[in-house]
C-alpha cells in the first residue's frame, strides 16, 4: 500500500529506451544551453523524444523529480532523519499532519515499532529541532532524530 | 556517480549567497522541461544565462549541488524492497566498520547516527535496494556473516526495516514557511 500520491501511476511500464534515458540522467546533466539536444545525441534520440519521455516518466511518477539535488549543509543547513511510533489507527492522521511540514522532504512507512521514518530539510540548523518540537505538538507524539554524525558513503545512481 | 572510498568532507560552512539561494528556489522543485532550461531559470534568478551556469557549475564543485538529474520513484524502476539495516556496533569499531559496509556494493547509503536508548540500540545504517525481500535479506545475512569474521565481536545486533509506503518523496523545500 503505497500512498496515491507517489504511487507509479497504473502499471507504469518503462521500455528499454525509458530506462536508457533513466540511466543516462542520474549522472551529470550537461551545464549548456541546449542540454536535451546534449542528452538526446549521446543516446541516439532527439531532443523533443526526450523532453517527451521525461514529462511522461514524471507525470506517471517514475520520476519523483528532474533537477539539482541540494546538499544544503554546505550553506548551514541540515538535514536530518527522524522516526515515530504510531498507533496503528492513527497513522493515517499522522502522516497527514507531518507531511503538511514543508521541511518533511521524504516520509517512508516502515515496518517496526518505529513505523514512521521521515527527513527534515531546514535552512538552519536550529531549525530541526524546532520543527520536531512543532510535529510533536501537532501530532500529540515524541519525534525520535537522528542525525548523520558521519557519512560513509552515498551512492546518488539506481540502475533502472 | 559515487564518492565511495574518497575522503567525504563533513558539514562546511559558507554563508549563503543570495543569488545561489535564489537559484535553489528557482530549482528544488525541478528544472523547466524546455529545450533551454537553464535560460529559463536565469530569468527566474535574475542573472544571465552565462553566469547562471558559472554559478551552477560553482555549486557543483563546492558539493551544494550534489548532482543534476533524474531521481526514480525505486518502486517503480522494479527496486521494491528498499531496506534501511541498522547496526548496533561498538564505539571503538563504529568508523571502520562504517567505512567497510559502505564500500560494499549492494549498500548505497551509509551513516553513523546517535542511538536512542532505550529505544534504539542502533548506531550505524545502510540501505540496501534489492527486487525482493529475501534477496535483501539474504544479501544482509552475507554481510553480517562476513563483519563477523572481519569485525569480531564488534557487532551486538542488527535488523533490517522495510518500507511498505512512500508517504512523501518531494525534497528539500526552502523558504516556504521560515
Amino acid at each position: 500500500m503505497i500512498d496515491p500520491a507517489v504511487r507509479p501511476r497504473t502499471a507504469s511500464v518503462i521500455d528499454d529506451t525509458d530506462r536508457a534515458l533513466i540511466n543516462a540522467l542520474q549522472g551529470d546533466f550537461p551545464l549548456t544551453r541546449q542540454p536535451f539536444f546534449d542528452v538526446a545525441a549521446r543516446l541516439g534520440l532527439d531532443e523533443a523524444q526526450v523532453i517527451a519521455r521525461l514529462q511522461r516518466l514524471l507525470n506517471e511518477r517514475v520520476l519523483t523529480r528532474f533537477g539539482p539535488m541540494f546538499q544544503i549543509e554546505r550553506i548551514g543547513g541540515a538535514f536530518c532523519l527522524a522516526a515515530m511510533r504510531v498507533p496503528e489507527g492513527e497513522f493515517g492522521r499522522v502522516s497527514a499532519q507531518v507531511n503538511d511540514f514543508p521541511e518533511v522532504a521524504h516520509n517512508y512507512r516502515r515496518e517496526h515499532a518505529l513505523n514512521m521514518w521521515f527527513v527534515l530539510a531546514t535552512e538552519r540548523p536550529d531549525g530541526i529541532a524546532d520543527c520536531a518540537r512543532r510535529i510533536e505538538v501537532a501530532t500529540g507524539l515524541p519525534v525520535f532524530l537522528f542525525p548523520k554524525e558521519r557519512e560513509y558513503f552515498v551512492e546518488m545512481k539506481l540502475e533502472a | 556517480m559515487s564518492t565511495r572510498g574518497a575522503e567525504i568532507p563533513q558539514t562546511v560552512s559558507a554563508p549563503a549567497d543570495d543569488i545561489d539561494r535564489r537559484i535553489i528556489l528557482a530549482t528544488q522543485g525541478g528544472l523547466p522541461l524546455v529545450a533551454d532550461p537553464w535560460n529559463e531559470v536565469a530569468s527566474k534568478v535574475g542573472v544571465p544565462v552565462d553566469e547562471l551556469l558559472v554559478r551552477v557549475e560553482a555549486m557543483l564543485d563546492r558539493g551544494l549541488i550534489r548532482r543534476i538529474g533524474a531521481v526514480p520513484n525505486h518502486y517503480a524502476i522494479g527496486y521494491t524492497a528498499n531496506g534501511m539495516s541498522v547496526w548496533d556496533i561498538a564505539d571503538e569499531a563504529i568508523d571502520a566498520v562504517g567505512e567497510w559496509l559502505g564500500a560494499l556494493d549492494a549498500v548505497t547509503h551509509c551513516y553513523r547516527r546517535p542511538r536512542r536508548l532505550p529505544d534504539w540500540p542502533y548506531n550505524l545504517f545502510a540501505m540496501v535496494h534489492g527486487r525482493s525481500r529475501d534477496a535483501v535479506r539474504q544479501q544482509l545475512d552475507d554481510i553480517a556473516a562476513l563483519l563477523h569474521g572481519r569485525f569480531p565481536g564488534a557487532c551486538r545486533s542488527h535488523d533490517v526495516l522495510f518500507s511498505s509506503a512512500i508517504l512523501k518523496k518531494t525534497g528539500l523545500r526552502i523558504g516556504t514557511s521560515d
